[in-house]
């Protein structure tokens, strides 16, 4: 009886879930008229702004995601080993982003960097990519700081750091070849959170007027009847496979890290 | 088990020297959070208070008590209440069925999963997917119409209104819900049922008088976390609504983009009042957090 309703509640709960899936992937399909057919897909893949858009998010993803790695690793590892204390400090910053909403935040940007102002990003393309490159970092900051401090939990910084330094390695060294080697399935968790964010992120690009995907996407949503839904479609999968990702490094590595 | 080890021998005390100099290495990470998180904040909440030449006011905030940016709080907190409310009772009974309906183990990992992309899946698609499945030619809505000769719009439903944007919203909520609450009800140990039997309660007693009093907090604060969620979604709405829907986000975002309200320091207004409530939700959250973590160790 009790099973049967936990049964009942799941399933339920997960027709809410499937059915606008279903619901997109067939609306993406149905472009010919009473069959179905990629059509719409191939309208997409054949649109010039499509391979334009989507690849300049792509771009923006991976220098969002190296600008990220360079940024948070050097500083959870230097705070981890020489400043505990700050700990609590920094990582209360790196969650504000997830308090503050990213409209806010861009409105700042177009507010403080505008072209009147000591430092015009906006004035330039150049400056305005740069802008936007930093937005992607400070809204993907709470994930990335989390899963880089989560993988430095795990091993003996001081220790290894020691080591290193015992062995003639500076600062540059042990970073790349001690603890960045040690932590990267933590990093790569938190690129591919950054890759998902970046690649679905509407309202920085919008508003900063860069043409990227999810303006791309609301767009053609707002003009074109079936080809939006090919493209959500694959915006889903990029998202799925971002997170599918995600699980299948971290479980890859359980097995070969002793229990602490 | 007692402690045996001796304990840690103190670090080196580092030489003073080095000591004020460990500082320097997070000077990239002040200067990027400074520049590119905290100044930007900072520029809207003293712009709030502002007038267009610097001078001090309190006009930019009396400025938001007229009708339509009233109405348009108004119906941006209904919407992120009902979501959040909607989205903290269905994910509550799916985790609870999860993890005390007797369900095989094997279903845990795939639902907790899904709920970890489901919640990431916000933004323009999750727009379209709702639109393709309860928009005016959607599988669901032409489903009902055929099989069962319901019309949905005839019943006053629209997928651009405020039960469409909830509906939508609520698709990230539950996830984020499941995640957050599973390992709260992880936490609620066999023994509370058991001496609760013993001592004659029934199962509605038992989660009325030791259950829920228990999870409250965790309920209450998580609940606060799906508030601060929905009221700062922008894309959804922009994509799912357009215009139609006076929301704060889309408000907000038409004043950046046009000055639709006349007055720019207004808008920082507005932006302050979202962070107000944003932050307000927020700590609200953290603070039930640690109350809960009392009980659910």
């Amino acid at each position: 009886m009790k099973t049967a309703a936990a049964w009942a509640i799941l399933l339920l709960g997960m027709a809410y879930f499937i059915l606008p899936l279903v619901g997109l992937v067939e609306f993406s399909l149905s472009m010919t008229r009473g069959e179905y057919s990629l059509e719409a897909y191939r309208v997409v893949f054949a649109d010039p702004r499509f391979r334009d858009t989507f690849s300049y998010s792509v771009l923006m993803a991976v220098l969002t995601i190296v600008f990220g790695v360079v940024l948070v690793v050097p500083t959870a590892f230097w705070v981890r080993l020489k400043l505990p204390h700050w700990r609590p400090v920094i990582e209360f910053v790196t969650l504000l982003p997830l308090v503050i909403p990213a409209i806010v935040i861009v409105f700042g940007y177009i507010r403080l960097y505008n072209t009147s102002s000591w430092l015009p990003l906006t004035g330039t393309t150049s400056g305005t990519n740069l802008l936007l490159l930093f937005g992607y970092a400070t809204l993907s900051l709470p994930y990335m700081y989390r899963a880089v401090d989560t993988g430095l939990r795990t091993i003996d910084v001081a220790t290894l750091t020691e080591a290193a330094q015992s062995l003639g390695a500076g600062w540059g060294t042990i970073l790349a070849r001690v603890i960045l080697p040690n932590v990267l399935v933590s990093v790569l968790s938190g690129a591919f959170v950054t890759f998902a964010i970046v690649m679905g992120e509407f309202t920085l690009a919008a508003l900063l007027d860069r043409p990227a995907f999810g303006p791309y996407l609301q767009l053609m949503g707002a003009n074109r009847a079936y080809e939006p839904f090919a493209l959500a479609t694959i915006a889903f999968i990029i998202t799925w496979a971002c997170m599918g990702l995600i699980q299948l490094v971290t479980r890859f590595t359980k097995h070969d890290k002793a229990p602490r | 088990m007692t402690d045996t080890s001796p304990p840690a021998a103190p670090p080196a005390a580092p030489s003073r020297r080095r000591l004020r100099l460990a500082w320097l290495g997070l000077v990239p990470f002040a200067l990027f959070v400074g520049l590119f998180l905290i100044a930007p904040t900072m520029k809207i909440v003293i712009g709030a208070f502002q007038r267009a030449d610097g001078s001090f006011t309190f006009e930019n905030l009396i400025g938001l008590f007229t009708p339509s940016i009233l109405a348009s709080y108004w119906i941006s907190i209904k919407i992120s209440v009902a979501s959040a409310a909607l989205g903290a009772l269905i994910g509550f009974l799916m985790a609870a069925a999860m993890v005390l309906g007797g369900l095989p183990r094997g279903i845990r990992a795939p639902l907790l999963t899904f709920s970890g992309v489901a919640s990431n899946f916000a933004g323009v698609p999750l727009a379209f997917a709702f639109l393709a499945t309860l928009g005016p030619l959607g599988l669901v809505t032409v489903w009902l119409r055929t099989e069962f000769g319901i019309n949905l719009r005839a019943h006053g439903f629209n997928i651009l209104s405020f039960w469409g944007l909830t509906i939508t919203y609520i698709f990230f909520q539950i996830p984020l819900m499941i995640l957050i609450i599973t390992p709260a009800l992880d936490g609620l140990k066999r023994e509370w049922r058991e001496a609760a039997q013993s001592l004659g309660a029934t199962a509605t007693q038992y989660w009325t008088s030791v259950a829920l009093p228990i999870l409250f907090p965790s309920l209450l604060g998580t609940f606060a976390l799906l508030f601060a969620n929905a009221f700062g979604a922008v894309a959804t709405a922009i994509a799912l609504t357009g215009s139609s829907l006076n929301i704060v986000p889309i408000m907000l975002f038409a004043q950046i983009r046009g000055d639709v309200l006349g007055n720019p320091h207004l808008g920082y207004a507005m932006a302050f009042g979202m962070i107000l409530i944003t932050a307000f939700a927020n700590i609200l959250y953290i603070w039930l957090r640690m109350r809960s973590e009392r009980w659910l160790k």
